[in-house]
């Protein structure tokens, strides 16, 4: 990177849509080189989660060099990038994953709804269950039937599944997986296909009913017809979660979302609505990025 | 030679080797089951495993007192050595990455290496001699410090199996880590850990030299666990080395008993093991 020349953002950008709240005056975001970063939502759309002067290290290695970034309500945000550019370590920020890995640390803040998430009476576990999570790899829990999977975060959580067969009929149907799996609801979840099994697993993180879902590389491990299931399911979720994807794949990335942050060696170097990224970036990294030219 | 008969002939040798490997290792199993129950199965009745022994010259008399003592002695030892053991793998697998951990450790590695006599001393040093009372209890605590390595490393290894994206979405569920680690982690290398567990019960079921001078052995019953209690290792012990045929009879009996006794203890193990993986 260049030389880390700081400027401030321009606080009248910092719009934080309808939320209201605005930014403090004079407070300086520092942001290197190159970085144009804008704390706004376009359209004015309400701010569900907002970023900071993001920086991660883990040990000495720093992963991110500061993030600003606001994630809009009922919409779906997604995160591109070529491998290493900190993508998934800001996803998993956000519902404070990162703290499993040893040595991480993080500076700047993390709001969800206006509040910091990394609060000194903030309870990361109460954080995670309004922020869910999907991963990479299916991982449905192998020793629980399916049923009891879809249940876990209730049952794992002390919390009383009353009509526990109503929330599981009802998160199987919202993530299109019920009349696949109806007459084998006491099979293990080991037991399905791979895209069924994710299926499985963003029913299991719907099931206690987050605010904010964060998928990393949901479809990576998938085939096409699978991907086609769980993108079609994102579209679906829209409308009452809010939604935050990392993903390889900038034709999934376009298919899907309504807003795209291009990432690129810590930095968010572009964000804006998914067509303006897709057609007529300002950046020409972002441009080199999406025509193939790297990563 | 063109190479293709060259790799042909590799094949064959290398694949002759193993099945001689695996002829070796088996066939010293089927001897001793063999010779055992050839030995023992004349003295295999009803009454050895209901009565007590009979004074030398008498014809007859049983086990009953040892077998029990063993059971007893054994899940004594169980009860304190299979948690111990369970949690320090916890703690090993989950939390180990530290200087006490690696001192753990290492602490179960030299302590699976000790000779069971010398664990048998230090109980005798420092149970029986206090007490003043050799006792079930005190064989107890010496089997325990034996099996309690073994199953602490096979703990941690299974828990270290369990893939950490499973960790990961039990916390990603808002799940706090003791939780996720009791109820995901510990259940799903459950079958492994009763494996690993019941292999290692099995293993001192058959100590003989850490009973000698901890439960002693006793020719009646005992009348609770702080007496001096008699067990199948120790009972085959005395009686082998005794002069009386009978006796050698006896022993030869009460070692097709305790064979028996691990066999079913490892095929329970396993049986249950099948089926749970059949039910899930």
């Amino acid at each position: 990177m260049n030389t880390g020349s700081a400027f401030s953002v321009d606080s009248t950008k910092n719009t934080l849509g309808n939320s209201g709240a605005p930014e403090p005056p004079g407070r300086d975001l520092v942001v290197h080189d190159g970085a144009r970063t804008t704390l706004s939502v376009p359209e004015g759309r309400e701010a569900k989660m907002s970023t900071e002067n993001l920086r991660v290290h883990f040990g000495k290695t720093r992963v991110l060099h500061g993030v600003n970034l606001v994630i809009a309500k009922s919409a779906v945000t997604a995160i591109i990038g070529p491998s290493g550019c900190g993508k998934s370590t800001y996803l998993r920020c956000l519902n404070r994953m990162h703290e499993i890995t040893p040595g991480a640390k993080v500076e700047g803040r993390i709001l969800l709804d206006e509040e910091d998430i990394h609060g000194s009476l903030i309870d990361p576990v109460l954080v995670r269950r309004r922020v869910g999570m999907v991963f990479q790899k299916p991982n449905p829990f192998p020793t629980m039937t399916i049923r009891e999977n879809v249940l876990a975060g209730l049952r794992l959580n002390g919390l009383k599944a009353s009509e526990s067969e109503g929330i599981v009929e009802r998160r199987l149907r919202q993530v299109a997986l019920w009349e696949e799996v109806k007459d084998r609801l006491d099979r293990s979840g080991a037991s399905l296909s791979g895209g069924q099994q994710q299926r499985l697993c963003i029913a299991r993180a719907l099931a206690l009913e987050p605010e904010v879902v964060l998928m990393d590389e949901p479809c990576s491990a998938l085939d096409p017809i699978a991907t086609a299931h769980v993108e079609e399911l994102i579209h679906e979720l829209r409308q009452h979660y809010t939604i935050v994807i990392v993903t390889h794949n900038m034709q999934q990335a376009a298919r899907v979302a309504d807003y795209t942050a291009f990432f690129y060696m810590g930095l968010l170097v572009e964000f804006d609505r998914t067509d303006v990224i897709f057609t007529q970036p300002k950046e020409s990294r972002t441009e080199d990025y999406i025509t193939g030219r790297f990563g | 030679m063109n190479s293709f008969s060259y790799r042909r002939m590799k094949d064959i040798l290398t694949r002759s080797a193993c099945v001689i490997a695996v002829v070796i290792a088996v066939v010293p199993l089927g001897l001793v089951l063999s010779y055992v129950t050839l030995q023992g199965i004349s003295g295999l009745n009803w009454r050895f495993f209901t009565e007590l022994p009979k004074p030398v010259g008498e014809a007859g008399g049983g086990m009953a007192n040892a077998i029990f003592g063993t059971l007893e002695i054994v899940g004594l030892a169980s009860m304190i050595g299979v948690p111990v053991g369970i949690l320090a793998g916890i703690y090993l697998s989950e939390y180990g990455n530290t200087r006490l951990g690696r001192m753990v450790r290492f602490a179960a590695d030299v302590m699976s290496g000790v000779p069971s006599i010398t664990v048998g001393l230090f109980v005798y040093g420092t149970v029986v001699l206090r007490t003043r009372q050799f006792s079930a209890w005190a064989g107890a605590i010496a089997l325990a410090v034996l099996m309690l390595p073994t199953v602490t490393r096979t703990s941690e290894e299974l828990l270290k199996l369990v893939p950490d994206t499973l960790r990961e979405a039990a916390l990603g569920l808002g799940v706090p880590r003791w939780r996720s680690t009791l109820k995901v982690v510990l259940r799903t290398a459950a079958p492994g850990i009763a494996t690993g567990v019941m292999l290692a019960v099995a293993r001192v079921a058959g100590e003989t030299a850490p009973l000698l001078f901890t439960a002693f052995g006793n020719r009646f019953w005992a009348s609770g666990i702080n007496q001096p209690t008699a067990s199948l290792p120790v009972q085959i012990y005395t009686y082998a080395v005794s002069p009386y045929d009978e006796w050698h009879k006896q022993a030869w009996t009460a070692a097709l008993v305790l064979v028996m006794l691990v066999l079913v203890l490892n095929g329970a193990a396993r049986w249950t093991l099948r089926q749970r993986v059949r039910s899930s």
